[in-house]
């Protein structure tokens, strides 16, 4: 054993041990508690830090052991990974400070943290796995963990959110459960490799491939919240924002759409899905989840319900770029993956700062929120101009990118798909962003507590001004080395040119 | 050497004779330096097999088929050691229990706990290494006779009316069981559980015999529909025997019928029995799952748990019912999975039921109304809850997720693809009761009287064995192996 | 018929007329009666077994086995008349309720 075979497990490690160490602590541990979240965050972040200059040099870095007859435990890095251990460690940096902020007087929160930090280690896992079984233990380690976040109030509402929940997640899980137990009857133990590893089987087992597909496509769909299996999103806002904002943007929705592009890319390969039709199903589906999504989202009056459904629409461009034949659909889907984090974890954080310091939850009660929170409205602004795909905001590369590939791929047809999206984008979000600036406000804010120099408590308000700027960032700059966008052209082209 | 293979029966023995002559204040000490004393041996034997390999005794060298033959190999190691582990945290659990137990009979149950539970366990470690047909009656009806002694401690009207039903339904499956013994020895002229499988064929005595064993031992193990005794014993004993009735004691039943099914009756068995036992183990995981759904006391809900989670050792029997080749891959992965859920299951239910005692001590009731805000002022307790219900559910990366592995895997591996929507609802539906069940524990807690605090030392116990439930998924290539020791499934029987 | 067969048989029937007594009878003393018919049935079987060569002198195992197994069907009905007795002082009661023994 090196240092190249335990990183992965390393990385993995700093958060977990935080997150048991974070449980044994008294309520009372306040001190204790927060330099323990935060070591963890920052050596975790140095870690994948270490590990991507590392790959730059072209090292590999790999853990494996077996834990019974044929069946081993993978963690890999690879391209696809980084992204979303990238994604995933800097996110989840900024959602803890935010996080300990939000929960100032709010009880239990050493249970809080201890899930918190276990969600953001499954999510990690999700991303190292390098086989399908590892794949599904944190599949299923992430329902774990973030059902404690999701009925965290302890409300009978959040419960009755949580059962909603469970259900979808863990039906989703059995579903992949199967998939994944059927497949490795079929084919043994096999890794995940670029251009995919079952394009040689023996064509009699076609059939059954086919089947399998829609297994793990179904399972996955739950999380990654395809149209029909997206019913337990918008339910599950009853949760704190931070874990809003990490269930939408880093946590669960991402492990669904990365499984997505695992299944398609790794697994069957895109070439092979496509010889063996799965792939227009699958951007059918796409498409009805990104119309349905926004539809849904025009009509919501509650902010974070909003944002739900608009959730739902946009990671949904994921597998639309994934289920296009082409490099260039392939390099708008991947790249949202990591846009679309960025931007709606902005989002949350600024619903969560309206809600916290002035108790503003509904879009109507909004009415010149810019004069009073300048800095976060300015940070909603971007992510939500974002999310319309407005230049030079991210947003607006990925959808530049899927729009080129739905051409190259010969399906135009997806083209108005995303220009409906849009416009039904602009029709929720402009009116939001309406109101907040030139509306004049209807009456004095109910202030939680007294006004600061700051606008808002800086724990919350540091934390969305970053994620604000890298939104922007991250398409200004969109054609540097090691922005998203390379790291998606990198492995666009170890799918297609294996 | 290996006189120290009846001392596995005959220590816990000898501490129970001593705790029924001492009596009062004295019995927990003994009890619990035997149970010591009974696991260090266990430990023991565990070196001296992975040493020197299975081995075979005849005692007091009378030789078979008078005598009585002991033997050891991997199979009947894995239990010894099952055993040994719940029965040891059970023990330093029930030593603190009874102090703090309200209800019937506190100290007739504190001072008779002890015997009974000595008596049950010797009896387990001579079931699991007996050679032969009918030293496994004896044991088993010992086996029976002690576990209902333990049901009825406490002497109130419920536990006396579910031991009885109890005793009775034990007695009339010894019946059958001995009944079978009897038709094999009119057929074949032997006892020897590992030389009667080369003599047997399949002829009426045989299919007969088979046919009254197996009913006796389904009975013995509750599985459903002859589960009716199970719920009403295990939800109204003590907690600490309801997590030796539930992990520990219906495994022997089953274990001998693992005995009987790879030693015994290979070449009587077909896939038409297999079939249908592994449809009542289908009935078993959803009867037991929605029966678990409609309870509201914690312990019932429990006890329907067993019945269900029983459910899954029975695709071990399609599986592999009629297998010609012995060696095959998914015989050997069915089985393994089998022995896994068993291991899983005894420590994840022992905790859990433990668990429930828990609250009972701090309640005084065991209606789950009553857990609210109980993850607020018994977190620990909560914890060991959730971490053993993720077992039961089979979620990774606990024991129980291995074992659905390889029975799933198994059970698609050979075409029998039916078996696998039962094993997928049935982890959904235990998915179910167990949030179910753990979901009050999340709420406000009411204003009124507060919960007794209970003693560290029982929460750690109960911790410790929900911990073992999830670490042997983990570490469940060396039990496995371990397992394999003597290649206890395979097929003919009879191989040393 | 030869006697061994008689025995046998006549075994056989006393076990199912046990069998079925265990699991409807609703009395707990009628129960256990019928565990000890079931008892004796299988005995007769031993008993019968012994005889099952040609040999004049009869195979001593299944009498070893018939004289354990009264022992034991004695502790055990021991045990369960202890424990009706107990039952009855408790509740009142000489039925068990529900389903099933």
């Amino acid at each position: 054993m090196n240092l190249h075979e335990w990183l992965p497990l390393l990385i993995l490690g700093s958060s977990l041990l935080t997150g048991i160490c974070i449980f044994f602590l008294a309520e009372e541990q306040r001190g204790l508690r927060t330099f323990l979240n935060l070591a963890g965050a920052f050596i975790k972040l140095a870690l994948v830090v270490y590990m991507v200059v590392g790959m730059a040099r072209g090292e590999t870095y790999e853990t494996r052991f077996p834990i019974v007859l044929g069946f081993d435990f993978v963690l890999k890095a690879d391209s696809l990974s980084l992204l979303l251990v990238g994604l995933s460690s800097g996110l989840w940096l900024l959602t803890t400070v935010y996080a300990i902020g939000y929960l100032e007087h709010w009880k239990n929160r050493s249970r809080f943290f201890g899930f918190f930090s276990f969600c953001v280690t499954a999510s990690v896992g999700v991303a190292l796995a390098g086989n399908p079984i590892t794949f599904f233990i944190f599949y299923e380690f992430l329902t774990l963990s973030t059902y404690p976040l999701v009925i965290h109030r302890g409300s009978v509402e959040a419960l009755r959110a949580g059962r909603t929940y469970l259900w979808y997640t863990m039906a989703g899980g059995a579903l992949v459960f199967t998939g994944v137990v059927w497949l490795h009857v079929l084919v043994g133990s096999v890794d995940f490799r670029e251009a995919g590893v079952l394009a040689v089987v023996d064509p009699s087992l076609y059939p059954s491939l086919t089947l399998i597909f829609a297994l793990l496509i179904c399972g996955l769909g739950v999380k990654a919240a395809l149209v029909p299996l997206h019913g337990w999103l918008p339910v599950a806002m009853v949760a704190p924002a931070p874990v809003s904002a990490l269930l939408h943007a880093v946590a669960v929705v991402k492990a669904g759409a990365f499984g997505i592009v695992r299944v398609v890319y790794d697994l069957f390969g895109v070439q092979f899905a496509d010889q063996l039709g799965l792939l227009t199903p699958l951007t059918i589906a796409a498409s009805i989840t990104i119309l349905y999504g926004s539809l849904r989202a025009l009509t919501q009056d509650d902010l974070k319900k909003r944002l739900a459904y608009s959730t739902v629409s946009q990671v949904s461009y994921i597998a639309l770029g994934v289920s296009m034949i082409g490099a260039t659909a392939t390099i708008g889907g991947l790249v949202h993956l990591v846009h679309q984090g960025i931007m709606k974890i902005t989002l949350f954080f600024c619903a969560g700062i309206f809600a916290e310091t002035v108790h503003v939850k509904a879009i109507s009660n909004m009415n010149g929120i810019g004069r009073r929170f300048p800095l976060t409205m300015g940070a909603f602004t971007i992510g939500a101009l974002g999310m319309i795909g407005v230049p030079p905001v991210a947003g607006f590369i990925s959808k530049w990118y899927l729009g080129l590939g739905a051409m190259a791929s010969g399906q135009p047809w997806v083209l108005l798909v995303l220009l409906g999206s849009t416009a039904l984008n602009a029709g929720y979000f402009l009116p939001v962003l309406y109101r907040a600036w030139f509306r004049d406000p209807d009456g004095p804010w109910h202030e939680e507590g007294p006004v600061g120099r700051l606008e808002a408590p800086w724990m919350l308000l540091v934390p969305c001004l970053i994620t604000g700027l890298l939104s922007l960032l991250t398409g200004v700059f969109a054609g540097a080395d090691w922005s998203p966008l390379s790291l998606a052209r990198i492995i666009a082209m170890k799918e297609y040119l294996p | 050497m290996t006189s120290w293979l009846p001392l596995l029966v005959l220590l816990p023995f000898a501490g129970a004779v001593l705790c029924l002559l001492v009596r009062g204040r004295g019995a927990p000490a003994i009890g619990v330096a035997t149970s010591l004393a009974t696991a260090a041996l266990v430990l023991f034997a565990l070196w001296s097999l992975q040493t020197s390999g299975p081995v075979r005794v005849q005692v007091g060298g009378w030789g078979a088929p008078l005598g009585i033959d002991l033997a050891v190999d991997g199979l009947s190691m894995i239990h010894l050691i099952m055993t040994a582990v719940i029965g040891l945290f059970i023990s330093l659990y029930a030593n603190r229990y009874y102090d703090g137990y309200r209800g019937g009979q506190k100290d007739r149950a504190r001072e008779l706990f002890w015997p009974f539970w000595l008596m049950l366990w010797g009896a387990m470690n001579a079931l699991f290494v007996s050679a032969d047909l009918f030293n496994l009656y004896v044991v088993l009806e010992l086996v029976g006779l002690s576990a209902v002694g333990l049901v009825v401690l406490t002497g109130t009207r419920d536990v006396l009316g579910a031991g009885l039903r109890y005793l009775l339904t034990a007695l009339a499956g010894s019946m059958c069981y001995l009944m079978g013994v009897a038709l094999l020895y009119a057929a074949h002229g032997t006892l020897d559980l590992f030389a009667i499988g080369a003599l047997i064929q399949s002829d009426g005595v045989s299919r007969a015999a088979l046919m009254l064993m197996v009913t006796g031992l389904l009975m013995k193990t509750a599985v459903f529909p002859l589960h009716f005794w199970l719920p009403p014993a295990h939800a109204s004993a003590t907690a600490p025997v309801s997590a030796l009735l539930s992990a520990l004691v219906v495994k022997a039943s089953f274990y001998i019928l693992l005995r009987l099914w790879f030693d015994v009756f290979p070449g009587v068995t077909t896939p038409l029995l297999g079939n249908l036992l592994g449809l009542l183990g289908g009935g078993a995981i959803l009867w037991g799952s929605l029966q678990a759904l409609r309870q509201k006391r914690l312990k019932l809900l429990i006890a329907y748990s067993t019945v269900a989670q029983l459910g899954y050792l029975m695709f071990l029997f399609p599986v592999t019912a009629g297998m010609a080749d012995g060696s095959s891959l998914w015989l050997q992965e069915v089985s393994k999975g089998t022995v896994c859920h068993v291991l899983s299951h005894a420590l994840a239910k022992a905790s859990i039921f433990l668990s429930a005692g828990l609250f009972i001590l701090a309640a005084g009731t065991d209606q789950m109304s009553a857990m609210k805000g109980l993850a607020e002022r018994m977190p620990l307790t909560v914890f060991s809850m959730a971490l053993a219900a993720v077992s039961l559910m089979g979620l990774p990366p606990s024991g129980g997720f291995i074992a659905k592995w390889l029975i799933m895997h198994a059970v698609l591996g050979v075409g029998q693809w039916w078996w696998a929507p039962f094993l997928v609802i049935g982890g959904l539906l235990t998915a179910g009761y167990m949030f179910m069940m753990l979901r009050p524990a999340f709420l406000e807690p009411d204003p009124g009287p507060g919960l007794k605090p209970v003693p560290r030392l029982l929460e750690v116990c109960t911790l410790a064995l929900a911990m073992l439930s999830i670490g042997i998924g983990i570490s469940a290539a060396n039990l496995l192996n371990l397992v394999m020791i003597g290649n206890p499934f395979s097929i003919p029987g009879g191989g040393w | 018929m030869t006697q061994e067969l008689a025995y046998s048989m006549t075994g056989m029937l006393l076990f199912s007329i046990g069998l079925f007594g265990v699991f409807f009878v609703p009395h707990i003393l009628r129960r256990l009666m019928a565990m000890n018919v079931m008892a004796v049935g299988v005995f007769l079987l031993l008993i019968a077994v012994a005889k099952r060569n040609a040999d004049p002198n009869p195979d001593p195992v299944p009498h070893a086995m018939l004289l354990t197994g009264i022992v034991v069907a004695i502790s055990a009905t021991a045990f369960a008349v202890g424990l009706a007795r107990k039952f009855h002082e408790v509740s009142g009661e000489t039925d068990l309720d529900g389903e099933g023994p």
